[in-house]
C-alpha cells in the first residue's frame, strides 16, 4: 500500500487528543478557547495536507509514513481510501469552524476538552477501517454529547436509549458477520443489525428523536458537530456496503427515502429553529443514504458529491442560527423577527447556505443533487421522482426559515448584533466553497466518480450472498457483482 | 474576423452582460462592502446597454446574412463520459430566442433606469439591485439556453428573484407570506421541469433542444420522439409552464405578486416573468407538434386561464391586480394560439403585451397621483358616473361575479385540500414525536418550548 509523504493521520488524530489532554487539565476557560483554536487549526493543516498529500499519490488507499501505530500493533490502524480523503479535511473544518465562531461571551457553556476529544475520535473513526475499532470509536464518539447533556441537567434518557441500540446492533451485528464464515443466513441477520445501526446514528425515521433531543437539549455547537460528519453514512460504506447485496441495499434505500420525505415534511411546519435545521439536516443526510444505497455508479456518485454539499452548506446555515441564537436567544419560528436590517449579511448567507443545501443551481450541490436523482430513477423511477419532492419541499422550509428570521418589524437593540471577523472570515470562506463548487464542478465531481467506481469494484461479498446478488433481476447488479466474483 | 466568430462573441456578451451585474454587485455584498448607489446605477446600465446592443447585433447580423439560428457551444459543463451523464452548455440564437432576448434586455433596463429613481434612498435598494441582476441573468439564461438544462438553470433564478421581490416590503408580512407562497408554486412547478427534464433524458439520453426540433429551425422543427413520448414530458412542461405563467390553477399568486415595487411587479409580473411559461411552451413546440393531444391540453388550458383571467379582471377594485388578470388573459389566449400552432402570432402577441403592460404598470401609481391632482385643481371628482352598478342581475350574473370576485375559489380549495391537511397533519406528527421523547424520558412538557398558536393568529391580524 502506498505512503503519505508525512503521517498526516496520525498527527489529526493526535493533536485533538494532546490539546484535550491539556485543556482538562486547566481551569481557565479562556485559555482554553485559545488551545481549542490552535488545535483545530493544526489539525485543519495536517487534515488538509492529507488530502493534498493522498491526492498526489493517485491510488485508492494509502498509509501514513513513519507509521508508529502499525509498528506497534502490526496492523494498519489508519488507512486513508478516496472515501474517507475529502471527510477528513472536513470534518477538521467542522470543529475549527465552531470552535472559532464560539464567542467568549459562550466559553463556559461549551466544553473545549470534550469537543478536542470528539474531533479525534471523529478523525481517528473517518481514517479507520478495521470493523471492531470502527465500531469502538463510534461507541466512544457517543460519550462527549452524553456528558454535556449530564452537565447541562438534561435528561439522557432519549440519548442514551437510542445510542446504546445503536451500538449494541452494531455490536450484534458484527459478531455475527465474523460468526457466518459461509453462512448466507447468519450474514444477512448480521448485516441487517449493522443497518439496523447505522441507520439510527444517521437519524433515520422512526428512530431519529434522539437528534431532535439532541439538538433541543445540547449546546447548538455540539449538536452540530455530532451529526453533521453524517458517521451513519460512513457506518453503512465501511460496515454494510461491502458485505451487502446489492437488492439488499436497494430496498435500504427505501427506508432512507421515506426518512427523506417524511424530515422534508417536518421542516416545513417547525416553530422552532433548531428542529427546523434538524429536520432538513435530516432529509438531507436521508438523501444521501438513497443514493449510496444504490449501489449504481451515477447513484453512488452522486451521493457522495451531495454529502461534501450538505456538508459545507449546512455547516454553514447550523454557525448562522448559531451565530443568530448567541446573541438573540432561542429563534422561534413561529413569529417575524424582523433580524435584516441589523444583519444583512447573515440574512444573505443563510439564504445562500440554505439554497445551497438544496442543491439550488449555481451552488455546490446542483450537480450531486442531479446525479442523485439520475442514479435513483435508473434503479425506481418514483424514488427519483420523490427525491424530486423531498428537495422541493427543504426549499419551502428553507425560504421560510429565512422570512421568519430576518424578515419583519425591525429588530430593535441596545447592541450591534453583527458578526465579528472570525465569524465573516468562515462564512465567506464557506459562501466561496459553495459557489466556487458550484460553479466549476467538474474536478468534484471527478474525484467523487473515481472513488464511487473505486467503491463498487472493493466491494467484497461473500461467496454464498454473491450467489444471490447474480439471481437479481436489476442487470446492472449482477454486472457489479459479477466483477467483484473475478477479485 | 469572420460572421460566425461575430456572432460568438456577441452572444457570449449577451449572457456576460448580466453575469457580469451580479458578479459586481454580489461580491461586494459577500465581503460586506455594498456599492454606492450611483455606482450600482451606472452598473445596472451599462450591463443592460451592452447587453442589449450585443443582442440588437446579432439580429441586425442575422437578417444581413440570412442565418435563421446561432448555436454557441459552450461544451460540457459537467461530464461522466463512461455513464453517459452530461450537463450541456449551450446557447441558441434564433427567431425566437433574439427577440425575446431583446425584449427582455429593453423591459429590464426601463425597469432599472425607473427603479433608480423609485427605490432612491431606499434601505432596500442594495437587495432590490441584486435581486434585479439575478433576475436578468436567470431570464437572458432562459431566453437563449440551448439545452433544457440550460433553461432549467435560468428558470430556478428567475423563480428565486421574483419570490424575493415580492416580499421586497419585508417589514410588512403579507408581502412575506406572499413571497413564500409564490415559492412554493414555483417550487413545485420547478420540480415537474426537473422530472420532464430528467424524463426527457431517460427517453432520449441527451436534453438538447435539437432532439426536440429535430433537423428543422424554430418553428419548423420536428421532434424525433415519439408522439407517446411526447405527451408526457410535454404534459410536466406544460405544467411548469402553467406555475410560471400563473394559469390556471396557479393564478392566485397573479394579485400577490403586486405587493412588490411597482418596478418589479411591472417589468417581471406583468411582462417578463409570466410570460416565460409561454415562452417555454414556444420552444417545445415541436413537442406539440408531435403530439395532438397535448396541443388539445395547451388550448384547454389557455381557453380556461383566459375566461377566468378575464372575468376576475372585471371585478377588482384595484388597478395593480386589475391588470395583473388581465395580463392571465391575454397569457391564456396566447397559450391557446401555441396550442392551435400559431407560433409567430403568439410570439409577436407576447412582445406587444409584454411591452403594454409594462407601460400601463409603471404608469398607474403616477396616473393615480396625476388623476388627484387634477381633481385637486378643478376642485371636483372626475369620471364619478363610471361604475354605475346595472339595475338588474340575474343569478347567473351573481354567481359569475361571486367566482370573480373569490378569484375562481382557487387559493381557497389548495389551501383546504392540500396546504391545511398538509400542514395539520406534520404538525399532529410534531406533537406525536414530542410525547414520545417526553415519555421516554420521562420529562412533562415544558411550556416554554411549545409552539404557541397566538402567536401565529396575533402575527395574522398585524
Amino acid at each position: 500500500m502506498p505512503r503519505l509523504h508525512l503521517p498526516w493521520l496520525e498527527l489529526s488524530v493526535v493533536l485533538p487528543l494532546l490539546g484535550a489532554i491539556f485543556v482538562f487539565a486547566l481551569r481557565n476557560q479562556h485559555l482554553a478557547r485559545l488551545i481549542g483554536i490552535v488545535t483545530c487549526t493544526l489539525t485543519l493543516v495536517c487534515a488538509t495536507g492529507e488530502w493534498i498529500d493522498f491526492g498526489l499519490l493517485e491510488s485508492f488507499e494509502a498509509h501514513d509514513q513513519w507509521d508508529f501505530l502499525e509498528r506497534v500493533l502490526n496492523h494498519d490502524v489508519l488507512v486513508v481510501d478516496e472515501l474517507s480523503a475529502p471527510l477528513l479535511p472536513l470534518g477538521a473544518f467542522l470543529y475549527f469552524s465552531i470552535v472559532v465562531t464560539t464567542l467568549r461571551t459562550k466559553v463556559n457553556r461549551f466544553s473545549f476538552g470534550w469537543t478536542l476529544l470528539s474531533e479525534s475520535l471523529l478523525m481517528a473513526t473517518l481514517a479507520c477501517r478495521s470493523p471492531w475499532l470502527l465500531i469502538g470509536l463510534l461507541s466512544a464518539a457517543t460519550i462527549p454529547p452524553w456528558v454535556e447533556l449530564r452537565q447541562r441537567g438534561e435528561c439522557t434518557r432519549v440519548y442514551v436509549f437510542h445510542m446504546g441500540l445503536f451500538v449494541a446492533l452494531l455490536v450484534a451485528g458484527q459478531l455475527l458477520v465474523d460468526a457466518s464464515s459461509g453462512s448466507v443466513a447468519l450474514s444477512i441477520i448480521g448485516g441487517c443489525l449493522l443497518t439496523g445501526g447505522a441507520l439510527i446514528r444517521n437519524g433515520t425515521f422512526p428512530l431519529h428523536c434522539w437528534m431532535t433531543d439532541l439538538f433541543e437539549n445540547a449546546t447548538f455547537g455540539t449538536a452540530i458537530l455530532y451529526v453533521i460528519p453524517m458517521t451513519g453514512a460512513y457506518t453503512v460504506m465501511r460496515l454494510v456496503f461491502p458485505i451487502a447485496p446489492t437488492w439488499a441495499l436497494q430496498s435500504i434505500a427505501v427506508i432512507s427515502l421515506i426518512t427523506a420525505f417524511y424530515a422534508a415534511c417536518m421542516s416545513t411546519v417547525q416553530q422552532d429553529a433548531r428542529r427546523f435545521f434538524c429536520f432538513i439536516f435530516l432529509s438531507n443526510s436521508a438523501l444521501v443514504l438513497v443514493g449510496l444505497e444504490m449501489v449504481t455508479p451515477v447513484g453512488l456518485t452522486g451521493a457522495l458529491c451531495v454529502w461534501i454539499s450538505v456538508g459545507i452548506s449546512l455547516l454553514g446555515l447550523g454557525l448562522i442560527l448559531r451565530c443568530v441564537e448567541a446573541r438573540i436567544g432561542r429563534l422561534k419560528l413561529n413569529r417575524f423577527h424582523g433580524l435584516y436590517e441589523q444583519t444583512p449579511y447573515l440574512a444573505g448567507t443563510f439564504l445562500l447556505t440554505g439554497l445551497a443545501s438544496i442543491g439550488f443551481p449555481g451552488t455546490v450541490g446542483f450537480i450531486g443533487t442531479e446525479l442523485l436523482v439520475e442514479g435513483a430513477v435508473d434503479v425506481y423511477p418514483l424514488v427519483g421522482f420523490t427525491v424530486v419532492l423531498a428537495t422541493t419541499l427543504n426549499g419551502i422550509a428553507a425560504l421560510n426559515a429565512y422570512f421568519r428570521i430576518f424578515t419583519g418589524t425591525h429588530h430593535q437593540s441596545s447592541v450591534s448584533i453583527g458578526c465579528r471577523p472570525p465569524e465573516r472570515i468562515i462564512i465567506v470562506v464557506l459562501s466561496l466553497m459553495m459557489i466556487g463548487g458550484g460553479l466549476v464542478p467538474q474536478p468534484g465531481i471527478d474525484s467523487r466518480y473515481h472513488a464511487a467506481k473505486s467503491l463498487l469494484e472493493h466491494r467484497n461479498l461473500p461467496v454464498s450472498v454473491h450467489t444471490l446478488s447474480e439471481n437479481d433481476t436489476s442487470p446492472e447488479s449482477s454486472t457489479k457483482d459479477s466483477g467483484m466474483s473475478t477479485e | 474576423m469572420n460572421t460566425s466568430t461575430i456572432l460568438y462573441l456577441l452572444g457570449v456578451a449577451v449572457v456576460l452582460c448580466p453575469t457580469m451585474l451580479v458578479v459586481g454587485l454580489g461580491l461586494p455584498l459577500l465581503f460586506g462592502r455594498p456599492l454606492t448607489e450611483s455606482t450600482q446605477t451606472r452598473l445596472a446600465k451599462g450591463c443592460a446597454y451592452l447587453g442589449l446592443t450585443s443582442a440588437v447585433a446579432i439580429l441586425i447580423t442575422m437578417l444581413i446574412t440570412g442565418i435563421r439560428e446561432v448555436p454557441i457551444e459552450f461544451g460540457n459543463w459537467v461530464e461522466v463520459h463512461e455513464e453517459g451523464f452530461h450537463f450541456h452548455l449551450k446557447l441558441v440564437f434564433d427567431r425566437l430566442s433574439v427577440p425575446f432576448a431583446i425584449l427582455s434586455y429593453v423591459l429590464c433596463g426601463t425597469a432599472g433606469a425607473f427603479a433608480n429613481i423609485y427605490l432612491q434612498g431606499d434601505r432596500g435598494y442594495d437587495r432590490f439591485f441584486i435581486l434585479y441582476a439575478f433576475f436578468m441573468l436567470g431570464i437572458i439564461v432562459s431566453t437563449v439556453a440551448g439545452t433544457i438544462e440550460t433553461l432549467f438553470f435560468g428558470w430556478e433564478l428567475v423563480g428565486l428573484s421574483s419570490a424575493l421581490l415580492v416580499a421586497y416590503f419585508h417589514e410588512r408580512p403579507g408581502p412575506v407570506r406572499n413571497g413564500l407562497r409564490i415559492w412554493s408554486i414555483y417550487r413545485f412547478s420547478d420540480a415537474a421541469f426537473l422530472v420532464a427534464a430528467l424524463l426527457l433524458h431517460h427517453l432520449t439520453g441527451k436534453g438538447d433542444f435539437d432532439i426536440l426540433m429535430g433537423e428543422g429551425t424554430w418553428p419548423n422543427g420536428t421532434a424525433v420522439i415519439t408522439s407517446w413520448q411526447a405527451l408526457p414530458v410535454g404534459l410536466l412542461l406544460l405544467l411548469a409552464a402553467a406555475g410560471k405563467s400563473g394559469m390556471v390553477p396557479f393564478s392566485g399568486w397573479l394579485p400577490r405578486a403586486m405587493e412588490g415595487p411597482t418596478p418589479s411587479s411591472a417589468v417581471f409580473y406583468g411582462a417578463l416573468s409570466i410570460h416565460l411559461g409561454t415562452y417555454l411552451l414556444l420552444r417545445i413546440s415541436p413537442l406539440l407538434n408531435a403530439s395532438p393531444t397535448l396541443s388539445f391540453a395547451v388550448v384547454v388550458l389557455g381557453a380556461i386561464s383566459a375566461i377566468s383571467g378575464s372575468l376576475m379582471a372585471r371585478v377588482q377594485n384595484d388597478v395593480k391586480n386589475s391588470l395583473a388578470y388581465a395580463s392571465l388573459t391575454q397569457i391564456g389566449v396566447i397559450t391557446v394560439e401555441i396550442g392551435l400552432g400559431l407560433r409567430y402570432i403568439a410570439l409577436i402577441h407576447m412582445i406587444g403585451h409584454a411591452c403594454l403592460r409594462t407601460l400601463q404598470l409603471l404608469r398607474a401609481p403616477s396616473f393615480l397621483h396625476d388623476h388627484k391632482a387634477m381633481e385637486n385643481a378643478v376642485g371636483i371628482r372626475l369620471n364619478t358616473n363610471d361604475c354605475a352598478v346595472p339595475k338588474t342581475t340575474s343569478p347567473l350574473q351573481l354567481v359569475v361575479y361571486r367566482f370573480a370576485y373569490e378569484r375562481g375559489y382557487l387559493d381557497t380549495l389548495i389551501d383546504s385540500f392540500l396546504v391545511q391537511p398538509f400542514v395539520k397533519l406534520f404538525r399532529f406528527f410534531n406533537e406525536c414525536e414530542r410525547s414520545w421523547t417526553e415519555a421516554l424520558s420521562g420529562t412533562k412538557p415544558d411550556e416554554q418550548r411549545q409552539p404557541s398558536a397566538d402567536l401565529e393568529l396575533v402575527e395574522e391580524m398585524v
